[in-house]
């Protein structure tokens, strides 16, 4: 499998780390009254989609950037890969 | 003070650096080089980039690259992140040379007996990293740069001429491994 790094150009899949769900990104506020149900959301809760997923992978082999890579579970196709920088400050983090 | 009388050894444990002529390959251990890695801080990105051309005398390479003017030469490593080189006979402390000439926007840390490095280079230079790493040795210009694993190790392949010369920077604790892979690697070319 062939992950296009967006500053690196193609790179084979075994140069990176696998970690989940993208929506791990979307940490919940601790503060927050519910902050227990959400949290318990945010770590056990997924989605199983049998087709497009968007996914962490951490480049370990290379830049050590994290990703946010939008693969399709059934055919292995990746439409799309972001820098997860990027895709948390679009999203009004800071970091 | 108490003398002492240490001598200093390469990576690969001998108190000169080692070579290997093979076949169109030559695996050349190089203890010549000071390492110090930078990171630029959070939201200084602009202050640090202005620090660095100030004092390196050039800007700091985008992915993939590496830039240099003497004595410096720095290596993107990862998104705000670069290796700096400098000769080790007169930047023995480069950490300390840069982060005083970088200011408050940089972060940086002494690299230089972490990593061992081999200049490897020859004819043959291409074939042999095609059996060493994934990556695209061929597409690499001069001057550029890359993290890859070779024999399940992580280093850093620098490209200093394109298909012709190259520097591999590898853990030190791994020389020996990693040597006998590129040996092994040139052998079978050969």
């Amino acid at each position: 499998m062939i992950i296009n790094h967006p500053l690196l150009g193609p790179r084979d899949a075994q140069e990176f780390v696998y970690l989940g769900d993208a929506t791990l990104i979307d940490r919940p506020d601790w503060q927050a009254s519910e902050a227990l149900d959400r949290f318990y959301e945010y770590l056990y809760l997924r989605d199983n989609p049998a087709g497009m997923h968007r996914e962490l992978w951490f480049h370990e082999q290379g830049d050590r950037s994290w990703l946010v890579v939008t693969r399709n579970t059934v055919t292995h196709e990746i439409t799309s890969v972001e820098l997860a920088r990027d895709v948390a400050r679009a999203r009004g983090r800071s970091k | 003070m108490p003398e002492h009388r240490l001598h200093s050894t390469t990576p690969l444990g001998g108190t000169t650096p080692r070579v290997d002529e093979l076949p169109g390959f030559r695996i050349a251990e190089n203890v010549g080089a000071a390492l110090a890695s930078i990171a630029s801080r959070l939201n200084r990105e602009a202050e640090f980039a202005a620090a660095a051309k100030r004092f390196f005398g050039f800007e700091m390479p985008g992915p993939g690259k590496v830039a240099g003017k003497t004595p410096y030469t720095a290596i993107w490593t990862g998104v705000d992140q670069w290796f700096v080189e400098a000769p080790f006979a007169s930047h023995e402390n480069v950490a300390r040379i840069v982060k005083n000439g970088l200011g408050d926007s940089a972060s940086v840390t002494e690299q230089t007996d972490g990593w061992a490095r081999f200049d490897v280079g020859g004819p043959a230079a291409p074939a042999v990293f095609e059996r060493l790493c994934a990556l695209d040795v061929y597409a690499m210009p001069g001057s550029a740069a890359s993290r890859t694993t070779i024999e399940h190790i992580g280093c850093i392949v620098i490209c200093r001429e394109a298909r012709l010369q190259f520097s591999i920077l590898g853990p030190r604790s791994s020389a020996a491994s990693l040597h006998h892979a590129l040996v092994a690697a040139a052998r079978s070319v050969a």
